[in-house]
């Protein structure tokens, strides 16, 4: 049996995608390989336009000589009442974070309501309470909304979308995941994993229990002091929300054609959150986040960065989690803890919980 | 975590590499199969292979329950999916898995209602609480699930639901390992032992390997340590030209095993005169049906099904790779036509598969590093 040539390895994800058969299935929602496609094949051909093109978090216009960052988002949680939040708080700190992400300070969000009939008029109460709450302590007011009410069967309780706009900070130069360059330090705000965990154990499926809250945050504060201390030495901000940390990162590297290079021992996971996927087989650098930021910072203002995120609140348990580098090109590569080293690819799918 | 932390010490594992390559003897190969999907996953996830000298390599065999599942009998649970008023139950990673016109999760999205459980017992709940529908168990895996799915039909006969049934696709493992060794030219110098599976059947079976094929085995944990000082205990044995069943696993497996897992087996299933296996043929006694006292908990006599066998692409060459002919990325479709997207066969599907492992994990290094060793 002979060796047969190795597989291409620095070949950069090809972005085409061809346009998926058939009908949309929960892996299209999922935020990996499959929502790509969707969205590369379907939206992005419809709605062709230089603003939406680079598939940012969010869209920056030149509105009258400022740079104005526009967002939407939609939200579908199931349970709406988990520890540590709710579907109101993802709602407005969801919005918030992507403006974030575009370098921004929100400005003015909308709200909009897809309610399903017998929906208990106190749940939306409490739902619309934590809008409030949230949009308060990210500083920027709701000033406009709509509410529909679908049939009994129609809809999943009540779905919340909201819309946002900001300014973009001065500091903030060329943002984009494109810009990542070899050398680069990567950040993350935080311990990962642990929205997409609670959320998971709140469904009471699994009879695990575990004391683990949603990070659901809004990062617009962290980025101000983050863009006040090294200004336009960031190069990224993303989000890490569904497909998690690892899904930011394939896009990253896709995007710049750099390679991101992670240290299994410098990513920080909260022991109940690695426990509980090391019993469900799931990866914690899949599961979802909602108050993460990961940052990809010159490597010379690293340091400067790290300081300043650690001492906003929010970034208290930031960590400088890689690097990038030139090669292999396009990939996420993880050094483990235990000395070997692997690819980290982006995600096929939901993630599915093994067997055995 | 701690427990877990203990056995990804890479201070540990660098002196355990030591004492592999000091075992070698120059201008050697050696071909060690691991015989568990749970095993390659931690050989890829952790880079295990950076500390195995390069005259020893490791190949992955046949024990990943999902991807030895045939196409037919996948089409036959989806027919049974899609019937009027049924609720499909299955592992998460099974649901992915492509018969000959789409998975579960295709048919889901087309209007069956499919639901990932984590347990059978899970399966039996819902078709407690939901009366009114048919729930059915996509029963899978080795002599490691095939207890829990005992109990639960024990369970469901004792509560006498009757809108309950399994779908029996589990399969033993022993068979499996005769039929690798029975084929021609077989270059596997040990194995290393599957560890779950073991904590139930314990490690007595596995002197058919020993005595029979005269190829040393030793039973394995699946932390990275656990996999290494295995491949040691095997290497040792083949210098010193002992051929045993040895147990590294021992805080969970023992020799004689779980006996009231077993007898849960046995009080439930039999073994079907043959079954079909992806990629390796039709293995005599080597799965399990109901027995006939659990006929009505038996989907496969409630629901009228195609029970059409259905051959492998042509392209795939899972079976290749299952027997450890071919290395994953040696398969023609590899990452071509095949990728963890569009499976073409199950090594691709499950993450414990070898070629979805070492697609997911493993595909930027390893081909270098063999290629450099054989040079």
């Amino acid at each position: 049996m002979s060796a047969a040539s190795p597989p291409a390895r620095t070949t950069p994800r090809p972005r085409a995608a061809s346009r998926p058969e058939g009908v949309v299935t929960m892996a299209h929602g999922a935020g990996g390989k499959a929502s790509h496609a969707l969205v590369e094949s379907v939206f992005l051909e419809a709605f062709s336009n230089p603003a939406l093109a680079p598939l940012n978090d969010g869209a920056v216009l030149d509105i009258a000589g400022q740079d104005v960052a526009f967002t939407t988002d939609s939200f579908v949680v199931s349970p709406i009442f988990f520890p540590g939040g709710s579907l109101g708080d993802l709602a407005v700190n969801g919005t918030v974070n992507d403006l974030a992400a575009c370098g921004a300070q929100p400005l003015a969000l909308s709200a909009g309501f897809v309610i399903e009939e017998g929906f208990p008029v106190e749940d939306l109460a409490r739902v619309v309470d934590a809008m409030g709450r949230s949009a308060q302590r990210a500083g920027v007011p709701i000033v406009t909304g709509d509410t529909k009410v679908v049939q009994r069967g129609k809809g999943d309780g009540c779905y919340v979308n909201t819309s946002g706009i900001g300014l973009v900070d001065r500091r903030a130069t060329g943002l984009a995941a494109s810009s990542a360059r070899p050398g680069d330090a990567v950040i993350i705000s935080g311990p990962i994993g642990d929205h997409g965990t609670a959320v998971l154990l709140a469904r009471g499926e699994l009879g695990i229990s575990a004391d683990v809250c949603s990070d659901t945050a809004p990062l617009n504060g962290l980025v101000a002091a983050l863009l006040e201390a090294v200004g336009p030495a960031v190069h990224v901000l993303r989000d890490a929300t569904r497909g998690g940390v690892a899904t930011v990162l394939n896009e990253i590297a896709a995007a710049s054609g750099a390679a991101i290079v992670l240290d299994e021992d410098d990513i920080p996971v909260r022991p109940q959150v690695a426990g509980v996927c090391e019993l469900l087989g799931i990866d914690p650098l899949y599961v979802a986040c909602e108050g993460r930021m990961v940052v990809v910072v010159a490597r010379e203002r690293a340091g400067e960065a790290l300081r300043a995120m650690r001492s906003h609140p929010l970034g208290a348990g930031s960590a400088v989690i890689g690097r990038a580098d030139a090669d292999p090109a396009g990939l996420v590569l993880e050094e483990t803890s235990f000395g070997g080293a692997r690819v980290v690819d982006m995600l096929v799918g939901d993630p599915l919980p093994r067997i055995c | 975590m701690k427990f877990m932390e203990e056995y990804r010490d890479r201070n540990k594992a660098t002196a355990v590499s030591a004492a592999i390559a000091e075992l070698c003897e120059p201008g050697r190969r050696y071909k060690l199969m691991e015989v568990c999907g749970g095993h390659t996953y931690t050989i890829y996830k952790h880079g295990l292979e950076y500390y195995l000298p390069g005259a020893v390599e490791l190949v992955h065999g046949p024990g990943c329950p999902v991807c030895v599942i045939p196409m037919g009998r996948v089409d036959d649970a989806i027919s049974i999916a899609r019937q009027d008023g049924v609720t499909m139950a299955c592992f998460g990673d099974m649901a992915r898995v492509p018969g000959s016109k789409g998975s579960f999760l295709r048919a889901k999205a087309e209007g069956a209602d499919v639901r990932v459980v984590y347990s059978p017992m899970d399966a039996l709940r819902i078709a407690i609480e939901e009366p009114a529908r048919k729930v059915v168990f996509m029963a899978i895996g080795f002599e490691t699930t095939a207890p829990s799915t005992a109990l639960t039909l024990q369970r469901a006969k004792a509560m006498d639901v009757p809108n309950f049934s399994v779908f029996c696709n589990h399969v033993t493992i022993i068979p499996p390992l005769r039929a690798i060794l029975d084929a021609p030219d077989v270059d596997i110098d040990g194995f290393v032992g599957p560890g779950h599976v073991s904590a139930v059947i314990g490690c007595k079976p596995y002197e058919v390997v020993t005595k029979e094929y005269n190829r040393p085995l030793v039973v394995s944990g699946f932390e990275p340590l656990d996999i290494l000082q295995s491949v040691y205990m095997l290497m040792r044995q083949l210098a010193s030209g002992r051929c045993e069943v040895e147990n590294q696993y021992s805080r969970v497996v023992t020799w004689e095993g779980n006996p009231r897992a077993l007898q849960a087996i046995e009080e439930t299933m039999e073994p079907r005169p043959h079954f079909e296996w992806r990629g390796l043929g039709s293995i005599p006694l080597s799965a399990l049906k109901l027995r006939d006292e659990f006929a009505r908990f038996d989907a496969e006599l409630i629901y009228q099904v195609p029970g059409v066998r259905v051959a492998d692409p042509r392209a795939c060459q899972c079976g290749q790779v299952l027997r450890g002919r071919l290395r994953p990325w040696e398969c023609r479709v590899f990452a071509k036509a095949c990728t963890p997207e569009r499976p073409i066969g199950t090594c691709m599907v499950s993450s414990e598969g070898a070629c979805a492992a070492f697609y997911n994990f493993g595909r930027l290094t390893r081909p270098e590093r063999l290629a450099e060793a054989r040079s």
